[in-house]
């Protein structure tokens, strides 16, 4: 099964939500939409599930156009970021209110219900109402109502955001085999890069309304095509400062200088954006070619077996993330090394060219 | 160690003071009056539970319990559902919010004497508008001065006019707090807006339901003002409400013991009636 947009335009009151948008997700892993919030995600899964209207462009699902039809006939999903059950229904009830809208015999309703519940860990509560369910309970209650259906497309708007820690992690571990093999194409939006790179398959990323790059959030992690990209799938964010090269010398604003090599190597002479993950920025350097930096250090943070240090560097604010606790004095000048190999160079126009 | 002493005492003397003033001293003359007989000049006789006693027994008492039962049954029973489909078909959005929530609130500013006077000029015969439209237009005879039926429509009908906005404002508030993500819910299964609403909207108002609820019942089981204006519980007696009676009994005839002890029946049903919708509208939240 596939979700085909075709240059998929929204548009509320004059103001563009989403700029023209193609875009092909199709089923057997999981499909990714990261951004920052108001980036466009749940617009554009509104887009899909016909919840919006278009404002131009098709949206095509199993070789069928559906722009026209409405979200009941397109048969998908939606779990949203809050847990929505009917209040008043119990969790049986929940699970099989679309089966019954949809007017199923009452074994097969039976069955559907039990074995979606079954999957997600609802048996013991079939006859409790959501509201005497803990958060995590709640969530899996409209998963499993997502699976019970077996849609065309499900759709997954956030829906680990508002778990606690512990059950966040627990859930996103079960979520890519509670959907595997059933055939719907699975869209997923996040804002956490980390969620993204845990749940693989492919990651569309979005900025401003617009996919900026997709493909394998492998590849895509590796190779951000231009620095928007970069920026939106990195966290802590991803630094950057302007750099000039000249010969087989590039050299940062702040005076800090280095001997390019690799595919950076053949760039014409000129400035560039320097752009490079906050783990190649650390304390302690771990080879002879690493990069001095110097900075004053702003704030620091400690979580559990990692440290980081947001620090100045000329006119931008970087920060390196090392594993180890580290003496940072906060205001007061400390040196890190910047491993450049690891760097993305971008043009000036923000393309990724080295 | 623990220290203990009574300084906690003070803090709660002051709202022991404010209680006791606003409603136990009042409260505890009108227990007194209740069991006594006087005949002024400050001669008191102990009358023990006797009047209590004549007023439960009294046709009269018992026909303007009546009569206040019906009416605050009569005024629910259209106020709400009323209240309900008006909330639903206001915008949600938009510049017309605000105007809607405006002409909602503007008949609850009205002072509720002026709406009494309001509705009984409307309603008068060849002189008001309503009264001469009815009698003069129409051709239907309409005189709430002199017809009961008549009387009894144009109370509940100016109750309903005061007072629904009440209800449409509470149930607009639990309205708009439903986020858009269970409407998409229920778009996506495919919902009739019959399930929406008994599934989602019904539920979401419940709280601001349950207030409404207790509100209109205690204001119109203790609504004196503006049937009093309009129809000062005539034609005869058929729209003489409980409060009505009351004033009448204690102001009209003086006698306070009687009044008293009807006071206290009044509160005591006022109290055991919003009890018992209470508890049996929260029962489910209790589980």
């Amino acid at each position: 099964m596939t979700i085909e947009l075709k240059a998929a335009v929204k548009e509320i009151r004059g103001i563009t939500h989403i700029k023209p948008t193609s875009l092909v997700l199709e089923t057997g892993h999981f499909n990714v939409l990261l951004g920052q919030t108001g980036s466009g995600k749940t617009s554009l899964i509104k887009l899909m599930a016909g919840l919006d209207p278009l404002a131009s462009g098709e949206v095509w699902m199993d070789g069928q156009n559906v722009s026209k039809l409405s979200t009941q006939k397109r048969n998908i999903s939606l779990v949203h970021q809050f847990f929505v059950n009917y209040p008043q229904m119990t969790v049986f009830d929940n699970i099989a209110s679309p089966l019954r809208v949809a007017g199923m015999a009452k074994s097969e309703i039976q069955g559907r219900v039990e074995e979606a519940a079954d999957i997600l860990q609802l048996r013991p509560m079939l006859n409790r109402r959501p509201q005497e369910l803990s958060g995590g309970q709640q969530q899996r209650c409209a998963l499993a109502r997502a699976i019970a259906k077996e849609s065309r497309a499900v759709f997954l708007d956030e829906p680990l955001a508002n778990l606690d820690y512990k059950l966040r992690e627990e859930l996103r571990e079960q979520l890519p085999e509670l959907f595997a093999g059933r055939g719907a194409v699975v869209v997923y939006a996040t804002s956490e890069p980390e969620e993204a790179l845990l749940l693989g398959g492919k990651t569309a990323l979005m900025d401003d309304g617009v996919v900026t790059q997709f493909g394998r959030t492998a590849e895509i992690y590796r190779r951000p095509d231009n620095l928007t990209a970069a920026r939106v799938f990195s966290d802590p964010p991803i630094n950057a400062a302007r750099m000039s090269k000249a010969g087989t010398t590039a050299t940062l604003d702040t005076g800090a200088s280095w001997t390019v090599s690799g595919s950076a190597a053949d760039l014409p002479d000129g400035s560039y954006t320097l752009a490079i993950r906050p783990h190649h920025v650390t304390p302690v350097p771990a080879g002879t070619d690493y990069v001095k930096l110097s900075g004053k250090v702003l704030v620091t943070e400690l979580s559990g077996s990692e440290s980081s240090a947001h620090f100045e560097l000329g006119r931008d604010g970087w920060v390196s993330l090392a594993h180890g606790v580290h003496p940072y004095e906060v205001g007061e000048a400390h040196d890190f090394y910047m491993d450049a190999s690891q760097a993305f160079y971008f043009s000036e126009d923000g393309r990724l060219v080295a | 160690m623990k220290t203990e002493n009574q300084r906690a005492w003070f803090f709660v003397l002051p709202v022991l003071l404010l209680v006791a003033f606003n409603a136990l001293v009042p409260i505890m003359t009108v227990v007194n009056y209740s069991v006594q007989e006087t005949f002024g000049n400050n001669v008191f006789f102990w009358q023990g539970l006797d009047w209590f006693e004549q007023i439960l027994r009294s046709d009269r008492f018992q026909a303007a319990l009546g009569r206040q039962f019906l009416f605050t049954f009569l005024i629910l029973i259209i106020e709400i559902p009323l209240g309900i489909i008006i909330a639903l078909s206001m915008p949600k959005k938009g510049m017309w919010v605000p105007v809607c929530l405006v002409l909602m609130a503007l008949p609850m500013l009205i002072p509720w004497n002026v709406v009494g006077a309001m509705w009984n000029i409307f309603t008068l015969p060849k002189i008001g508008l309503l009264g001469y439209f009815m009698n003069d237009v129409l051709g239907i005879s309409y005189d709430m001065t002199q017809n009961p039926f008549a009387a009894w429509v144009t109370i509940i009908v100016m109750d309903v006019w005061h007072w629904t906005s009440l209800v449409v404002l509470l149930s607009y508030a639990g309205l708009v707090s439903i986020p858009d993500a269970y409407y998409q819910a229920a778009k996506i299964d495919g919902a009739s807006p019959w399930k929406v609403f008994r599934y989602i909207q019904l539920p979401k108002m419940k709280t601001v339901l349950t207030i409404a609820i207790l509100l209109r019942f205690m204001d119109s089981f203790n609504i004196y003002t503006e049937p009093f204006v309009l129809t000062g519980g005539g034609p005869g007696n058929s729209t003489t409400l409980l409060s009505i009676d009351l004033v009448k009994i204690a102001l009209g005839q003086f006698d306070l013991g009687p009044a008293a002890a009807m006071s206290l029946i009044y509160f005591a049903i006022t109290l055991l009636v919003s009890w018992l919708f209470y508890t049996l509208m929260t029962k489910d939240d209790a589980k």
